[in-house]
């Protein structure tokens, strides 16, 4: 190291010879020296001059060294300045009160010269380590403050990612509170078209940035599906697959997801590796334990995957509570944990169902007292109630639902001269798209449609033979003389009548086609399994597996196929 | 629709990608992405991230893909389906002769 280097140093001694003895000696090691004949003026001459250190006489007038030793540590600050007494003291206590004032060392008159010099290079390696140490821990200090910086803007938008959607609702209450930055936990809510709720909390393993990481597919997939209508089961299977794909192992996610009927009071359940959620009855306040009964999320591949769920009748009062492991396995000061059973008393001693939330919160808080938080703490609560006292959304959808017998016809008939330039199936496909609840079979009505439609059309009207599909080159001189066929159509027809119905559970929808052509022998047709071999010839298997029914009329140039969906589940 | 392909710099990987429909119409673009490629590629892909409909005609598609590409020695695998194609691929057995993801 540079002790070599040029020093400032602040020589104080009451006694002008000693002090020119120590003077010559300083500026001998090449250093610059301040010189002060007393304690006050050594104090003063610190303040104006910053020394990089000093020498003290340990008794001066005015103001003695020990005095002027505390005074100049306490100007220093942070910053390292080694004070050295020089005393003709030499009993115990003298020397201990040199140290206690401040003094980091002291050699006893007369000294050596050859010690003071050692003793001035070895202040001064402590004096530059110290320097280096401050300015480290000054970046460290702003670094931290960067990172803090970094993550509140990144907790931003992750809160609005997953703590969000319809969470304000009237009939919930939640608490999440994060050990990290970041929660652990998440909680999503949002509005299926049908007026129903879909709520998913979940738990991933670890805290902080790599559990926030995988909230942002689940919630992602969560809010894209659920307004478009996708059933609760579906949307968990779909955020399993995506897990299961992105996640390393060993990291997955426990969640339960809740799907809410508030006109009907039913509650569909699923849990997978959270702690059982308690269902709590209004009319005989019993609690009813929602337990998991499934793997978590990310666990399983999509084969593997089960979605069977729990369903509950509920009444207006009923409540059901949803918690992560936090609350289990928050400590009290002597590492107990609270667990289920203290979980239990709460709902035992409570008299005022309106206070369980908050009950459970201050139970959970005083037990844990002063104590660090091991986990992440998450509660949530939402009440049954009718759709007016939920939300906006539930309420508008509800009263379209009143009366919701809703019934339509259409029909269509693709002509000669259209065939060649116009695909009737856009068109159809974008009016069933503006009923919501048939969404989410938008691909399997195209395909049911497209099937109808090209059987009709390259069948009935153009009088194909499947049978040419045989080989790979027979499918393209299928598709040649489709092509040829077409251009040169003069007659026949294409009928399309749709008839839409919903009642109160289910609705339906029958598509009938009828062509011009001369029908065929569907008795053979019909009830056949899907064979996974051969290139042609999967179509109305394919139809009888996605549709309640498919039939045949008269000699077989009229199909008719129900398709039935849950209208409200 | 339309269909796009792109080979691994070994070609021994081609990925064919389906945009919107999948049905008839593609047959023979769709013939044109995996016929006549040299060398030939020992693993296909199927990409219907784009692909928003498919019909019994697109499945025997696939299926004259997979003859060409070896039978029941073929390795295709069919990528980025959406639920509702993958319920359909999963009615149509076909779980059994591609991977399905």
């Amino acid at each position: 190291m540079n002790d070599q280097r040029q020093l400032k140093i602040l020589v104080a001694d009451d006694t002008d010879t000693d002090r020119l003895i120590l003077e010559t000696i300083v500026r001998k090691e090449g250093h610059t020296v301040i010189s002060a004949s007393d304690g006050r003026q050594a104090v003063d001459l610190f303040i104006s001059e910053s020394p990089d250190m000093v020498l003290l006489d340990a008794l001066m007038p005015i103001m003695d060294g020990f005095e002027s030793a505390r005074l100049i540590k306490l100007h220093a600050g942070d910053k390292f300045i080694p004070i050295l007494f020089l005393t003709s003291l030499t009993d115990n206590e003298s020397l201990v009160k040199c140290l206690d004032a401040g003094g980091d060392d002291f050699l006893s008159k007369p000294y050596s010269r050859i010690v003071l010099q050692a003793k001035i290079k070895s202040f001064n390696r402590m004096r530059e380590m110290n320097a280096t140490v401050m300015v480290q821990r000054d970046e460290i200090a702003k670094n931290n403050a960067r990172l803090l910086q970094e993550q509140m803007v990144a907790k931003h938008v992750f809160d609005n990612v997953a703590h969000s959607g319809c969470l304000n609702s009237k009939n919930i209450r939640y608490f999440l509170s994060s050990l990290a930055v970041f929660n652990g936990d998440m909680l999503l809510a949002a509005m299926r078209p049908n007026g129903n709720m879909i709520v998913l909390l979940g738990d991933f393993t670890g805290h902080g940035l790599p559990a926030a990481i995988g909230a942002m597919p689940v919630a992602s997939t969560f809010y894209g599906m659920i307004p478009k209508g996708f059933s609760m089961t579906d949307v968990l299977k779909e955020i399993n697959n995506k897990l299961k794909h992105i996640l390393p192992v060993g990291i997955f996610c426990c969640a339960t997801m809740l799907d809410i009927n508030f006109r009907k009071k039913k509650l569909t359940v699923w849990n997978g590796g959270l702690p059982a959620g308690f269902l709590y009855r209004l009319a005989d306040h019993s609690i009813h334990p929602i337990k998991s009964t499934h793997l978590p999320l990310g666990v399983l591949s999509s084969r593997a995957f089960k979605d069977n769920c729990e369903e509950y009748d509920l009444a207006n009062g009923d409540r059901l509570y949803l918690w992560s492991d936090g609350i289990h396995e928050a400590r009290n000061i002597q590492g107990d944990m609270f667990g289920e059973a203290k979980l239990i008393d709460v709902f035992a001693q409570n008299t005022d169902p309106e206070k369980l939330f908050d009950d459970i919160i201050s139970n959970v808080q005083a037990f844990i007292g002063d104590s660090e938080k091991d986990d992440d703490i998450s509660l949530f609560e939402i009440r049954m109630a009718d759709p007016q006292d939920v939300n906006e959304y539930a309420y508008e959808t509800s009263v379209k639902k009143e009366g919701s017998a809703i019934a339509w016809d259409l029909s269509f008939e693709v002509k000669p001269s259209s065939f060649k330039v116009f695909d009737p199936l856009p068109i159809l496909i974008n009016v069933i798209m503006e009923i919501p609840s048939l969404r989410p079979y938008n691909a399997s009505l195209y395909t049911i449609l497209a099937e109808l439609y090209t059987n009709a059309l390259e069948h009935g009207v153009l009088g194909l033979d499947s049978a040419m599909k045989k080989s790979p080159d027979g499918f393209s001189e299928y598709y040649e003389l489709r092509n040829q066929r077409i251009q040169m159509i003069s007659e026949g027809f294409v009928k399309i009548h749709i008839s839409y119905c919903t009642e109160d559970i289910n609705g339906r929808l029958v598509i009938r086609i009828e062509d011009s052509g001369p029908g065929f022998d569907y008795q053979k047709k019909l009830g056949a399994s899907l064979s996974t071999s051969g290139y042609s010839g999967r179509g109305i298997a394919l139809m009888e597996r996605m549709c309640e029914s498919v039939r045949y009329i008269g000699k077989g140039n009229i199909a008719e196929v129900v398709f039935v969906w849950a209208n409200d589940d | 629709m339309a269909i796009t392909s792109s080979a691994s710099p070994d070609g021994k990987q081609v990925t064919i990608f389906i945009q919107g429909r999948f049905d008839f119409s593609s047959h023979q673009d769709f013939r044109n992405a995996y016929e006549r490629l040299n060398p030939t590629p020992s693993q296909y892909r199927v990409d219907l991230q784009g692909t928003s409909y498919l019909d019994s005609s697109a499945l025997g598609m696939l299926l004259l893909l997979r003859d060409h590409a070896g039978g029941d020695q073929s390795n295709i695998q069919i990528v980025n389906c959406s639920q509702d194609v993958k319920k359909i691929l999963a009615i149509s057995n076909f779980e059994q002769l591609f991977e399905i993801y």
